[in-house]
């Protein structure tokens, strides 16, 4: 039977529902508008109007964005946003494509992999997605910049990776694993039995059931996770202050930008084109592949 | 002048690093299934576990496993960790006039924004179910989450920008404010209002989330039981209280738990837009600030335990749905 034309079967009657609704979406969209519309404006303008204003009498530049890009020495460093951004992508990439993979292998091991201990890890790796990040932070910076020590003998040597880009992919890797291992588990796990034992039995090992089974079947799980981590890696600023803290070299957009923030509020002409820049890369890969990043979110929430 | 020649020579190292990571990545377990393909028998499932686990077991281990348990350590030690002091920083925080505050706005947090952010998520996805547009509307409403909140919290402060009162305002808010004929305030210096501003913006950038999950969920509700409570005459507000809400009850509570676990270690917001001052401390903030900026580490573990004790019930309610669902 449809609903079509039935006006009841909808829990609200639909005008006022789309009025309330049409207000939300509006009330959602419009900060984003006005940084967008103050990223345009001039100096003096910002400081001096509101940016709901520009529109009486326009004039718009493109001069605060080439001031980020382009111009060294300003208020936003030396080499302008462009290096953080690449900052961004040497810490993204390489974590999203260590956690997704370790994390696929992981999750066919404990699905497919009958062993001892498997249940237990696989409720061991649950609980740990629970454990907030806050607690291991010092003591995993303390581990990568002294090793490990038991009385004065050196059990583990230093990484020597302080102050580089592998000193927060690295962090983004271990905690993102939980909860990738978990929602990749959930989706090997239901991989139709009797493909893999049919495989089995023709004499592939595990290592060919992975490759010629699991990863291809994989392909949609993977994709959403990988965006659901990206976004997450691109966005942080707790793992970037901790383990990038105290040098630009290596400093994502999130982390400068915040100390942007921070240290010049009212700079409006450069915080707004800064801001925009940073979330541009995240809403390109959120709005063309939003589908991928719904089921991704799905498939972590309703069970 | 920045030429792009510059930022290359600049960025040249860092596109490589990216590179041989995945290089290495592929190459390293390429050769490994080249060998792995080869072995037959018993030994294969060791290999398998070895290669396919362990790493990942590893890097788990040494990111959260220990570290954890070090830090519950480090708890009960002085601030540069070489004294044991008992409970000694448990008790000083809740003495602490500051770190009580962080406290009750971190518990203020925890009970306003998720269920604001619940309540809308529900009453979006009902509404905007079957309605014209739908998937813009969502779009539009989704998009916060695609960005950071450190991004965020600069749109907000854009929105709340102050001006003193006899020059045009700069910020929306205040603006309005203004048009409506209220008292015009510094939005993000107003205690203990200027909280409810902060999570205006977790509210923002959240419900989103909500709204998306739960409309899948509402989809999933058989339409018999929707037409069935029709002809028993629900409709509306009836409709949605006695049908929708329970049909999609452990749906809600997913996304009311998860935006605890969201606003108990909400950090970003925080930092960005106030620093913890103007009375806005959480504990999530206040304990970033003691183990990195005071360097007093057995208070800032303490803190950083006291976050955990939060999540605690929320990990273990999780852990037990999780159990029944495998045993069915």
């Amino acid at each position: 039977m449809s609903n079509k034309g039935h006006a009841s079967s909808r829990p609200f009657t639909s005008p006022i529902a789309s009025m309330v609704v049409t207000v939300i979406a509006i009330l959602w969209t419009v900060p984003t508008f006005g940084l967008v519309v103050t990223s345009f404006r001039k100096k003096e303008d910002i400081l001096s109007t509101g940016w709901w204003t520009a529109f009486k009498n326009p004039s718009f530049t493109f001069d605060n964005f080439r001031a980020i890009l382009f111009e060294s020495g300003g208020t936003v460093g030396e080499q302008g946003m462009i290096p953080f951004a690449i900052n961004s992508l040497a810490i993204t990439i390489p974590a999203v494509l260590l956690s997704v993979g370790l994390g696929l292998m992981a999750a066919y091991a404990l699905a497919w992999i009958p062993f001892r201990f498997s249940d237990h890890i696989f409720y061991g790796l649950f609980a740990l997605q629970g454990v907030p990040l806050q607690l291991s932070l010092l003591p995993l910076l303390t581990f990568f910049a002294t090793g490990v020590q038991l009385f004065g003998h050196t059990i583990f040597p230093q990484l020597h990776i302080v102050g580089t880009l592998a000193a927060v992919w690295l962090p983004h890797t271990m905690f993102g694993l939980p909860l990738v291992i978990y929602l990749l588990h959930n989706f090997v796990a239901a991989l139709p039995r009797e493909v893999m034992e049919a495989a089995r039995v023709d004499g592939a090992n595990h290592f060919e059931v992975f490759r010629r089974i699991v990863l291809p079947l994989s392909v949609p799980a993977i994709a959403s996770i990988a965006i659901f981590q990206f976004l997450w890696i691109w966005n942080d600023l707790l793992v970037a202050l901790v383990f990038a803290g105290g040098t630009d070299d290596v400093a994502p957009l999130t982390l400068h930008l915040s100390n942007l923030g921070g240290s010049l509020g009212s700079h409006w002409e450069n915080v707004a084109p800064a801001a925009l820049f940073s979330i541009i890369i995240p809403l390109i890969v959120f709005f063309s592949l939003q589908r991928y990043f719904v089921r991704g979110l799905l498939a972590g929430s309703v069970k | 002048m920045i030429t792009f020649g510059s930022i290359l020579s600049s960025s040249w190292p860092k596109i490589f690093q990216i590179i041989s990571v995945i290089v290495l990545f592929f190459g390293f377990y390429g050769i490994a299934f080249a060998a792995g393909a080869r072995i037959k028998g018993k030994k294969q499932n060791s290999l398998a576990i070895g290669l396919f686990l362990v790493p990942a077991l590893i890097l788990v281990m040494t990111g959260l496993g220990i570290p954890a348990i070090q830090t519950f350590i480090e708890s009960f030690k002085n601030a540069d960790s070489s004294k044991w002091v008992g409970l000694a920083n448990y008790t000083n925080a809740v003495k602490d006039p500051d770190i009580r505050l962080a406290f009750i706005n971190t518990i203020s947090w925890v009970v306003i924004s998720p269920v604001i952010v619940t309540t809308l998520g529900i009453t979006l996805a009902t509404m905007l179910n079957k309605m014209k547009r739908e998937a813009f509307a969502k779009s539009l409403i989704f998009m916060p989450m695609a960005i950071s909140f450190v991004g965020g919290s600069l749109i907000w402060n854009l929105m709340y920008a102050y001006q003193e009162p006899n020059r045009p305002q700069t910020g929306l808010v205040g603006q309005i404010m203004v048009w409506l004929g209220f008292e015009l305030k510094h939005l993000l210096l107003w205690s203990p209002w200027n909280n409810l501003f902060l999570m205006v913006v977790y509210i923002w950038g959240f419900t989103g989330f909500g709204m998306v999950i739960l409309s899948a969920a509402i989809k999933g509700i058989p339409t018999e039981i929707e037409e069935a409570a029709q002809l028993d005459g629900a409709t509306g507000f009836r409709l949605f209280r006695t049908i929708t809400v329970p049909m999609v009850r452990t749906t809600i509570i997913v996304v009311l738990t998860t935006a605890m676990v969201g606003t108990l270690k909400l950090f970003d917001v925080i930092h960005t837009m106030t620093g913890g001052n103007f009375k806005t401390d959480v504990l999530s903030n206040r304990m970033f600030d003691e183990n990195f900026v005071y360097l007093n580490y057995g208070r800032g573990s303490a803190l950083a335990v006291l976050i955990f004790l939060g999540v605690i019930p929320i990990t273990y309610y999780n852990i037990r749905s999780l159990r029944l669902e495998r045993k069915h």
